[in-house]
């Protein structure tokens, strides 16, 4: 369809990489997901942060995820250049991401697909990771 | 220690203007204090107290205190977005009821459409250093109308709320808006209408969707040593609240919204109940930020909300909750993007009959006003004044 060819053309903005989170970025270029887990309370969150924002422990570390989740909720944004699935995947691990579903036939959507991360190329920094229907 | 009944709100104003290419930002803002000021029968002199939020030239409160001649001995430039003004409100309560301030000024300004801007659908990266969830959000393409409708889909898929509902909204703020004769949209709209616009972001259509205008408003708040001096209505504060909603390190739940945090301790302040409520000014970016705040204050219970705001039960004198008589965001104006002041001054001029005669809610002894700021998808700002006429 004409929307999924166009979708390849998409340019993506490079996320700006910080100390606290060139691990995570260096990962994606590798083709892995990464998500900070805190050993002191055992949750899992997103985005990574060094501190744990539920029990404020600096007891966090860096868990590589399966890549698989679900679809909490998404929108096809028609009013784009390129249009676009903006959403948020509730990851196997526990927390929900914002992102984009991407490789897909955007109608045929629904909240509570199983989705699995693909990456992304980005201009000229880090890929971005996605998911795509599993 | 309760601000139930410290302070009175004596003056209101809000800009004409839609389109202000003639008019500077700072401008705008003297031009509606001078207008709130004359509504209340006071003067700059008067003015000890100033809040402004982000959408004031300068560095917080500095450039437009210099401007419009203030002397504060109390300033606040608490910048929660859209939903600044309705927290200003009961920042403004607080600091007089501390004896910082007794004639408290506050201002709104904007003029994205004379700029131009393309507010809903572009995604904005702030610029300079990234706020830390900026990388993680920006690059995806998150604007204002896709990250509202994620939340509005959601609800779809947990409570079985319909576009009929939603679009109920924008038809009951329609039929204000028919009445204000500065509203930008004045022609009154149907269900059809608003489902049958082009879809911006599934499932919002463009009617969905507020305004982009330019204007500004004016609140002055006053001790109630103050408030008995002056010859208008007197508009008591009896509650507020505010707080901020995130996405709480990755437990993103998009059915409710901050309202459910400032609405409880607002009414508990107050010492009322939604039921007791005549009239409500409820933040419009969109119409399920309307359905939201609703059952999040109370209105509703959760996931009820489509049933509460379909059949014209939103409109003034048909239904059981008036809301938005001016027409609101959807409808009148969004000055600077920012929809909170107005939120309040519709509220005033209801509490103090003065709204249009045809859109007036009988013996409106009893108001709320609610704003958002920020995205309601990702991170807001939330506040909530509830207003009696004395
Ligand atoms: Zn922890």
């Amino acid at each position: 369809m004409a929307a999924q060819a166009q979708a390849k053309e998409r340019k993506l903005p490079a996320p700006a990489v910080s100390p606290e989170t060139k691990d995570y970025w260096d990962a994606a270029a590798q083709g892995r997901l990464l998500v900070r887990k805190c050993t002191a309370c055992g949750e899992a969150h997103h985005y990574p942060r060094t501190i744990c924002p539920f029990c404020f422990s600096d007891k966090t570390e860096w868990i590589t995820a399966s890549g698989k989740g679900t679809i909490y909720s998404y929108s096809v944004m028609r009013r784009a250049p390129v249009p676009y699935v903006m959403a948020y995947v509730t990851l196997a691990e526990g927390p929900s991401m914002m992102t984009n579903i991407v490789d897909c036939d955007f109608d045929r959507l629904r909240i509570g697909q199983e989705v699995t991360v693909v990456f992304k190329p980005t201009d000229g920094g880090a890929p971005l990771p996605m998911f795509t229907p599993a | 220690m309760s601000l139930k009944g410290k302070a009175y709100i004596a003056g209101i104003y809000e800009h004409p203007t839609r389109l202000a290419t003639d008019l500077s930002l700072a401008m705008i803002h003297a031009e509606v204090a001078k207008g709130a000021l004359e509504d209340a029968g006071l003067t700059n002199a008067d003015v000890d107290g100033y809040f402004c939020a982000g959408d004031a030239p300068g560095l917080g409160p500095m450039s437009m205190v210099e401007y419009m001649g203030l002397k504060p001995r109390h300033i606040d430039s608490t910048d929660i977005g859209g939903s600044s003004y309705v927290a200003h409100v009961g920042h403004a309560v607080e600091a007089i009821a501390a004896g910082k301030c007794k004639v408290a000024l506050i201002t709104l300004a904007g003029r994205p459409r004379a700029e131009g801007m393309a507010t809903g659908t572009v995604p904005r990266s702030r610029g300079g250093t990234p706020t830390p969830d900026e990388p993680f959000e920006f690059p995806y393409g998150p604007t204002v109308v896709n990250m509202y409708a994620m939340c509005a889909m959601r609800h779809m898929h947990q409570y079985g709320t319909t576009s009929e509902q939603l679009a109920w909204i924008k038809v009951a703020a329609s039929h204000h808006a028919q009445h204000n004769p500065h509203a930008l949209l004045r022609d009154v709209v149907t269900v059809e209408d608003v489902v049958g616009s082009p879809m911006i972001a599934d499932p919002l259509h463009r009617l969905d969707c507020c305004v982009i205008t330019d204007g500004g408003g004016a609140i002055v708040v006053v001790a109630p040593e103050i408030a008995k001096s002056l010859k208008r209505p007197k508009v008591k504060v009896l509650g507020a609240a505010e707080a901020l909603k995130t996405q709480m390190g990755g437990k993103v739940d998009l059915t409710y919204s901050g309202a459910a945090y400032t609405g409880p301790p607002a009414f508990a302040e107050a010492g009322v109940k939604p039921s007791d409520v005549k009239y409500v000014s409820i933040y419009d970016s969109f119409t399920i930020t309307v359905l939201m705040q609703l059952e999040d204050l109370g209105f509703a219970e959760k996931g009820k909300g489509g049933q509460l705001v379909a059949d014209g039960n939103l409109i003034s004198g048909v239904g059981k909750l008036p809301f938005n008589t001016d027409g609101g965001g959807l409808c009148s104006n969004h000055p600077g993007n920012r929809g909170g002041l107005t939120k309040v001054l519709e509220a005033v001029r209801q509490v103090r009959g003065e709204a249009h005669p045809k859109v007036q809610v009988e013996n409106c002894d009893l108001a709320l006003a609610h704003g958002t700021g920020g995205s309601l998808g990702s991170r807001h700002g939330s506040a909530t004044v509830i207003l009696e006429r004395e």
